[in-house]
C-alpha cells in the first residue's frame, strides 16, 4: 500500500513536470493550437488560403466567434464534469474500503475476546 | 491508511488543478470544415460499424452486471477530463490527451467508441472544437482507432509477461500517438500534396502533430496508470467483475 502511494506520487508528479516544463522553458512561445499549424500546412500544400465550407454550429447560433474567454468556461465546465463523475465514484469506492477495512478488524477483536 | 488516502487525494485534486489552469487554447481534431464532403461522409460510414458493436458490447457490460456501470461512468468521465485539458509541449504548441486509454483497456475498444463520441460531440456543439461535419474522421482516430491499438498492445504485453503497468503505459501512450497518426493520415488522403502524393502529404502533417504529441501521450500513459493503482486499491470487486482482476488478485 505504501509502495503504490509512493509510486503513485512519482508518477504524478513525472507527469505535472513534464506538462509544465514547457511552459517554462520556452519562454514567449506562442502555445497556440496544433489545429492551427494543421490548417496552415493544408493551406501550403494546396497553395490557397483554405476556406472551410462548413463553420462549428455554436458560431453560428451566436453569430461569431466563440469569445476566448467563453470557450475556456465551456472547456472547465468539460473539465468538472468528468473530474466530477471520476472522484465523486472513487470516493465512494473509498469509504467502502474503509468501512469494509474496520468491520474486518472488528470482527478480529470480537473473535480474540470470545 | 488514513493518512496515506489524503495524500492521495490531495496530490491528485493538486495536478487536475494544475491542469485545470493552464491557458487555453485550440488543438487537436480535424476542424469544422475542414474535409471535403465525400470524405465526411465516408468516415462516418466506416465508424457506424465500430459503434453498433461498442452499443452492443456496453450493453452487454452492463446486463452482466448493473454495477460496472460506476466503472463506465468513470472511463467516459476520464476522457471527458484528459480531453478538455490542453497541455503545452515542447514544441511550443497545446494540444490534448485522449483519454480513451483507460476505457479500452478496462472494457475492451469497442465500448470506448460510444464514450469517445460522445465527449467528440459535446465538443463539436459547445466548443467549437472538432466539428459535425468532420465527427466521424474525429471519432475514427480518436475513439476506434486508438482505443484498438491500445488493445492490441495491452494483450500483447499481457501475453509477452511484460509488467502490468509497463503494459498498461505502454497502450496508453502508443494509442493516443496512433491517434495523431491517423488523424494525419485523414488530413493527407483528404489533401494530397501537389507535387508528391499522399504520402508526403501525411508525413507533413505527421511533423505537425506527433512532436507535440509525444510528450502529452506520456502524460497520458502515466495517468492512466495511476487511475488503475487507485482502481486497484479501492474498487477490486468491480475490476474482478468485469474481468480486469483475475480471481479478485492483484
Amino acid at each position: 500500500m505504501a509502495k503504490t502511494k509512493n509510486k503513485v506520487i512519482i508518477l504524478l508528479v513525472l507527469a505535472a513536470l513534464i506538462a509544465l516544463v514547457p511552459l517554462f522553458a520556452l519562454k514567449g512561445a506562442e502555445f497556440g493550437g496544433s489545429d492551427d499549424a494543421g490548417s496552415q500546412v493544408i493551406s501550403e500544400i494546396t497553395g490557397t488560403d483554405y476556406q472551410p465550407w462548413f463553420t462549428p454550429v455554436m458560431e453560428t447560433w451566436i453569430g461569431g466567434e466563440l469569445p476566448g474567454e467563453i470557450e475556456s468556461l465551456l472547456f472547465c465546465v468539460q473539465t468538472g464534469i468528468g473530474v466530477g463523475i471520476l472522484f465523486f465514484f472513487l470516493g465512494r469506492f473509498v469509504e467502502r474500503t474503509k468501512n469494509e477495512n474496520e468491520k474486518k478488524k472488528k470482527g478480529i477483536g470480537q473473535s480474540a475476546s470470545v | 491508511m488514513n493518512i496515506k488516502e489524503k495524500g492521495f487525494f490531495i496530490s491528485v485534486t493538486a495536478i487536475s488543478l494544475l491542469f485545470g489552469i493552464l491557458p487555453v487554447a485550440n488543438a487537436m481534431h480535424i476542424m469544422e470544415g475542414y474535409l471535403p464532403v465525400g470524405f465526411c461522409i465516408a468516415w462516418g460510414a466506416i465508424c457506424i460499424p465500430f459503434l453498433v458493436i461498442g452499443y452492443q458490447s456496453i450493453k452487454k457490460t452492463i446486463s452482466a452486471n448493473r454495477k460496472s456501470i460506476t466503472l463506465l461512468a468513470m472511463a467516459g468521465a476520464f476522457i471527458f477530463v484528459l480531453s478538455s485539458l490542453k497541455i503545452p509541449s515542447v514544441t511550443g504548441s497545446c494540444s490534448h490527451m485522449t483519454g480513451t486509454g483507460l476505457g479500452a483497456i478496462l472494457f475492451g475498444p469497442a465500448a470506448v467508441s460510444i464514450l469517445g463520441i460522445i465527449v467528440l460531440i459535446f465538443q463539436a456543439i459547445l466548443l467549437a472544437h472538432g466539428g459535425l461535419t468532420t465527427l466521424g474522421a474525429n471519432t475514427f482516430s480518436m475513439a476506434i482507432a486508438g482505443p484498438f491499438l491500445t488493445y492490441g498492445i495491452y494483450k500483447l504485453c499481457q501475453l509477452m509477461k511484460i509488467n502490468k503497468y509497463v503494459g498498461i503505459f505502454l497502450a496508453a501512450s502508443i494509442g493516443d500517438l496512433f491517434t495523431y497518426c491517423v488523424t494525419s493520415v485523414e488530413l493527407a488522403l483528404a489533401y494530397p500534396s501537389a507535387t508528391g502524393d499522399f504520402l508526403a502529404s501525411a508525413l507533413k502533417f505527421l511533423a505537425v502533430f506527433a512532436p507535440t504529441q509525444l510528450p502529452l501521450a506520456i502524460i497520458e500513459g502515466i495517468l492512466s496508470v495511476v487511475i488503475i493503482m487507485g482502481l486497484e486499491t479501492y474498487a477490486k470487486p468491480e475490476l474482478t467483475k468485469i474481468g480486469f482482476l483475475v480471481g479478485g488478485k492483484m
